[in-house]
């Protein structure tokens, strides 16, 4: 594995496609520019809206979505508590967005096998942010406005502007897994995973590491 | 027989409720700078660095520590010499809650059907309330905003008296691994072992109000924490399973004798964004 840097870069949102083939696994990331906000209901709707043939109401060609539900702002602020939910739950979703053309995901946590290919197959990257720093990611974001589904509250699709916003590559073109990767370097358990790497769920069929369950 | 107004207890549990999404309390500071000073991993050690300056930023500015303020628990120790005046004790704790989530700017998480119309109830009720009766005159709140993000990692394990000591540790590192970095590690680990199914879970979250790092009183619980604790820091996630030495702040076990046939073994996570407040009025 590359060593990590500890020393970010910056790098200009959207992403371009000749951007995201620099990206590497570990690599620490300072972004600026603009992203949209959207977590699990906004998802559903917008594939719903797909399948039903019709058109996103935002263009995500090119685009970055973090998947993120505010914490309400309080008065003369522009935002609550901004960090990053877990990952898996989009799973599901994420393929079909990145067919649309959308080149990047911030979240928390693994990502199953089909979002991985899928970002290999459509030159995407997945990246990390902090679990649990809303209030120091909060403080990176410079704009905010809900663009559409706004009766769901906290989980509505939002543009916003973020200034050195803070991430870490974790799943790159180069098929690099940061997860793991960094943790097989800290790993002391002789015999590898205890039982494949999946999200905790009722087991239904035998795990292979390379195949975790869906929840 | 001793009178308190139900008012002053949706008073303590708007206040516990705002005071724990805000301010990171003082014992999962100090083990999140122990982890700091053990930890060698240069890009786990920058998630702890960041993990510190997020805490420093909510209890400066009253934002959330996690945009996650979660589902708000509440643990009640009600004296059976004490007599509630002014309305039902229980609305009282649902008025807290609200009041809490809308004065403090916390996030309305909850959804009234869970597998059909997820629609948000706008103000974070209900609440899960767990009331135990005990003897005096006094009542205890224990107040947790618990996120969801951990809490979905939870497991519940019903094994066979054979499996023993080692199959318990087993059980809990496997589901600690599988979770990996789903749950923000690094985690407490909260531990149920005993009773029935559904009170093996209740003693797993029980064991999460514990303060991180103090050992079970009793010598033999105590070894078994410290044993799977070990295995657990083994696994290499680290914080935010970038990989490293901690992945664990703490692991809490908490016993209950069981059935004859039964060795019940509950594990319920916790985040690095511990938030549990307890008065007592």
């Amino acid at each position: 594995m590359k060593t990590i840097s500890m020393i970010p870069r910056s790098v200009q949102l959207p992403l371009s496609e000749d951007v995201v083939e620099t990206l590497h696994a570990g690599d620490g990331l300072l972004l600026t520019g603009v992203m949209y906000v959207g977590r699990d209901a906004a998802h559903k709707r917008m594939i719903e809206t797909l399948e039903a043939g019709e058109k996103l109401p935002v263009d995500l060609k090119g685009q970055v979505i973090y998947f993120m539900g505010p914490t309400p702002a309080r008065p003369g602020k522009i935002i609550g508590s901004a960090g990053p939910t877990s990952s898996y739950r989009m799973d599901a979703y994420s393929p079909r967005l990145m067919a649309e053309g959308l080149k990047g995901m911030i979240g928390k946590g693994m990502r199953s096998r089909e979002v991985k290919e899928a970002i290999r197959q459509y030159k995407a990257v997945y990246l990390g942010a902090i679990g649990g720093a809303g209030a120091l990611l909060s403080s990176c974001i410079r704009k905010v406005e809900v663009v559409a589904y706004d009766d769901l509250g906290a989980e509505a699709l939002r543009r916003i502007v973020v200034q050195d916003f803070p991430v870490t590559v974790v799943n790159d073109i180069y098929g690099g897994d940061l997860y793991e990767e960094g943790q097989s370097q800290y790993r002391s358990t002789p015999t590898g995973r205890e039982s494949g790497r999946s999200p905790c769920g009722p087991p239904r069929r035998p795990i292979s590491p390379r195949h975790p369950p869906r929840i | 027989m001793r009178e308190i107004a139900s008012r002053m207890v949706t008073e303590t549990v708007s206040t516990l409720l705002q005071d724990g999404c805000y301010h990171l309390a003082d014992d999962v500071i100090t083990a999140l700078r122990q982890a700091y000073e053990r930890e060698e991993s240069p890009a786990a050690r920058n998630v702890l660095v960041q993990l510190l300056e997020n805490a420093e930023a909510a209890d400066r500015d009253e934002i959330p520590l996690c945009q996650d303020t979660g589902m708000a628990v509440v643990f009640l120790e009600l004296g059976q010499d004490l007599h509630l005046i002014g309305g039902d004790l229980y609305e009282a704790i649902q008025e807290g809650v609200r009041r809490a989530y809308a004065q403090g700017y916390l996030r309305k998480s909850v959804v009234v059907k869970p597998f059909s119309a997820r629609v948000n109830t706008r103000d974070n009720t209900p609440a899960v309330i767990h009331t135990t009766i005990v003897p005096g005159d006094k009542l205890k709140i224990t107040a947790l905003s618990k996120g969801f993000g951990s809490e979905n990692m939870s497991r519940l394990a019903m094994l066979t008296p054979a499996a023993g000591r080692q199959g318990v540790i087993d059980f809990v590192v496997k589901c600690v691994d599988e979770a990996g970095a789903n749950p923000c590690p690094p985690v407490i680990v909260g531990v149920g072992i005993g009773g029935t199914a559904e009170k093996c879970m209740l003693l797993a979250k029980q064991a999460l109000l514990r303060r991180v790092g103090d050992p079970h009183p009793d010598s033999e619980i105590a070894e078994l924490e410290a044993a799977i604790l070990n295995r657990v820091n083994d696994l290499g996630i680290g914080a935010m399973g970038y990989g490293g030495r901690i992945t664990a702040l703490a692991v809490h076990v908490e016993v209950f004798p069981t059935h004859i046939a039964a060795l019940p073994v509950a594990v319920n996570l916790q985040c690095h964004s511990v938030r549990h407040r307890e008065a007592t009025l």
